[in-house]
């Protein structure tokens, strides 16, 4: 962590010095303030708004947003608003497990590959190129085409589909973390501090865990935020192809997708999930760039 | 020129193998027969089954039916689509075209975008002219495709009514009426991953230019008298895309995953609307190929990415 020297007062922390820095970016300031806006909404919301999400209601079919029901109806009268913060739990959830699977395995294998050099490194990174020529679409189609009904009957259809969309977008997302990590170990594993801990007799584990990892984080949070924006795309589109999560788990791309026969008749529908999934995906990537200009110093694309 | 393209065309068959042992892991852990269905489907006689079986070579040892294949993919023998009755290879053939254009154009006009403004923004960074453009770039990337699709249907198709929001394959028109139905029905697919695609684009270009901009060669060049219009064009420009190859060819696979989302809002018959029929209708063998025709794309566009590399940077080429 770079310190400005003159101007840094004693007490300032490295995690202070990089709020300061990231206060400096305000769109991300906004950014973190409506993402935090939207996980309380979907957290508190459904308690406080008690319509459930599959009443249907044929007498108030494809209704406009009015004061019974704030974001209108669908073509089966079931209220938008309380499908939208149902749905956005699930959306946030998938996009923050996929990122936290992605994250676990990327930094295992950067960690790996770069601390091992060598042949172990040169299959890694193999390994991983090949994942990032993979066409990530229509493979994930493909899986949760091939393992929908086998998880479905283990673990239900909700928690099941949910395992499937999280595993598979994990899958497909650590490879740029593991770039990323192995690069820092290479810089970081010849630094004097690494060298000192291991003339100290420090065995490789703990030079790892304690000395390297540490100071490898900077850019991982980055890849991290980035990458919980991009499992929320993927998992939108999973479920806008009719593919994600079945129709009575309305997730914003879920009810994207049920909206689209309607679009003429009741374009309300469509753009409530849309622009939902757009604003969170939007304030994320903001609070990613954001970080980027607090934790790494670098500036990598 | 000629080595370095051998070089990487070999340098292709590894990954091309890599990627076929991943499919073929896919569809081993598949759980069930992925054949099961056409068991119990009464329209497909057991003989079909076999002969099937047969070809995919499900009855020998796994490394072997892994070879017969992988042999199968590449000669084209990619089996019979029961939805379509018809032989998939040839299915793939007719929708090919559709979608190799639209991707194409598509790239034109996110390079067409991409291009002058990343150089713009760089040549005058945190200028009014580059926060916009940055913060605009940002929404765009942030515009899921599925949803910009939806929009420009809403505003265009709906609200204007100027253009037709399904795509036909069969127009009835001829001769120049017939290209300005065409192209009236392809402008909302090409924009929307287009504009996509040039958005993210627009900052690699910025980054990459404004990373080169700083190098002392480009003071040099400054300081011999050289325009700022010359430097920036002839001796910044060449030097900055070298890293931009390399991203643009990384965003590839990204690239065909937001083909696949278009021609299903625009119901454009391409082959990622064929793969997405069939995963509806549970065409398993359309299925495979379609991915496996995709696989090939990206390590073709990355082969591409790879010679103008050599091209960018003769340096590359000699190593």
């Amino acid at each position: 962590m770079q310190t400005t020297g003159v101007r840094r007062r004693r007490s300032t922390s490295p995690w202070a010095e990089a709020w300061r820095r990231f206060k400096r970016h305000r769109l991300a300031v906004v950014g973190i303030v409506v993402i935090l806006l939207m996980i309380a909404m979907v957290t508190i919301g459904p308690l406080l708004w008690k319509v459930q999400i599959n009443d249907i209601d044929f007498g108030a079919r494809l209704q406009t947003p009015t004061a019974t029901h704030p974001f209108g109806t669908d073509d089966l009268g079931q209220d938008l608003l309380a499908r939208m913060l149902s749905g956005g739990r699930i959306s946030i959830s998938v996009g923050l497990s996929a990122m936290l699977m992605a994250m676990v395995v990327g930094v295992a294998i950067g960690a790996v590959a770069g601390i091992s050099r060598g042949a172990i490194d040169a299959a890694l990174m193999w390994v991983t190129d090949l994942f990032l020529s993979l066409p990530l679409l229509p493979l994930l189609l493909i899986l949760t085409y091939l393992f929908r009904d086998a998880l479905k009957s283990a673990f239900g259809p909700e928690v099941g589909i949910f395992i499937l969309v999280v595993t598979v977008i994990g899958a497909f997302g650590w490879m740029p973390v593991a770039r990323l990590v192995r690069a820092q170990f290479f810089s970081l594993r010849e630094k004097e501090f690494v060298e000192a801990a291991r003339a100290l007799g420090a065995s490789v584990p703990r030079q790892v865990v304690r000395h390297i990892l540490p100071n490898a984080l900077g850019p991982v949070i980055v890849a991290g935020t980035i990458n919980v924006a991009a499992a929320i795309l993927l998992e939108s589109t999973l479920s806008f192809l009719g593919l994600g999560f079945p129709p009575d788990v309305p997730t914003w791309g879920r009810i994207l997708f049920d909206s689209k026969e309607y679009l003429d008749i009741a374009p309300h529908w469509a753009l409530f999930p849309g622009t939902a999934i757009f604003l969170t995906v939007l304030c994320i990537n903001f609070v990613g760039d954001g970080l980027r200009d607090a934790l790494d110093p670098r500036k990598v694309l | 020129m000629g080595t370095y393209l051998l070089r990487r065309l070999l340098i292709a068959v590894p990954s091309l193998l890599g990627i076929s042992i991943v499919l073929y892991t896919v569809l081993a852990l598949a759980p069930g027969d992925p054949f099961g269905e056409m068991l119990l489907n009464p329209n497909v006689p057991p003989e079909v089954v076999q002969n099937l079986r047969r070809q995919f070579g499900l009855d020998d040892p796994i490394w072997l039916r892994y070879f017969h294949w992988l042999a199968a993919m590449l000669k084209g023998q990619w089996g019979f689509s029961f939805i379509s009755r018809i032989d998939v290879d040839r299915l793939i053939l007719q929708r090919l075209p559709v979608t190799l254009a639209v991707i194409g154009l598509s790239q034109v006009l996110a390079l067409l975008i991409a291009l002058p403004v990343g150089i713009y923004s760089a040549a005058r960074p945190y200028s009014w002219f580059d926060r916009i453009a940055s913060t605009l770039a940002f929404v765009g990337f942030s515009l899921p495709t599925f949803f910009t699709g939806l929009l420009l249907i809403l505003l265009f198709s709906i609200k204007l009514d100027w253009l037709p929001f399904v795509y036909r394959a069969d127009l009835s028109a001829t001769g120049w009426q017939w290209w300005w139905e065409e192209i009236k029905q392809s402008i909302m697919p090409i924009a929307v991953l287009g504009l996509f695609q040039g958005a993210s684009w627009t900052r690699y270009v910025r980054s990459s230019m404004l990373d080169v901009i700083r190098l002392d060669y480009v003071t040099t060049a400054r300081s011999k008298g050289l325009r700022e219009r010359t430097v920036v064009l002839k001796h910044v420009v060449r030097n900055a895309m070298i890293p931009v190859v390399t991203l643009v060819a990384l965003t590839m696979p990204q690239v065909f995953g937001g083909a696949v989302v278009t021609e299903q809002i625009f119901r454009v018959p391409g082959i990622g609307s064929l793969l997405i029929d069939a995963i509806q209708r549970n065409d398993t063998p359309v299925v495979m190929a379609v991915t496996f025709v995709f696989a090939c794309l990206v390590i073709a566009f990355n082969l591409i990415a790879d010679l103008l590399y050599g091209w960018l940077d003769p340096r590359i080429s000699y190593r």
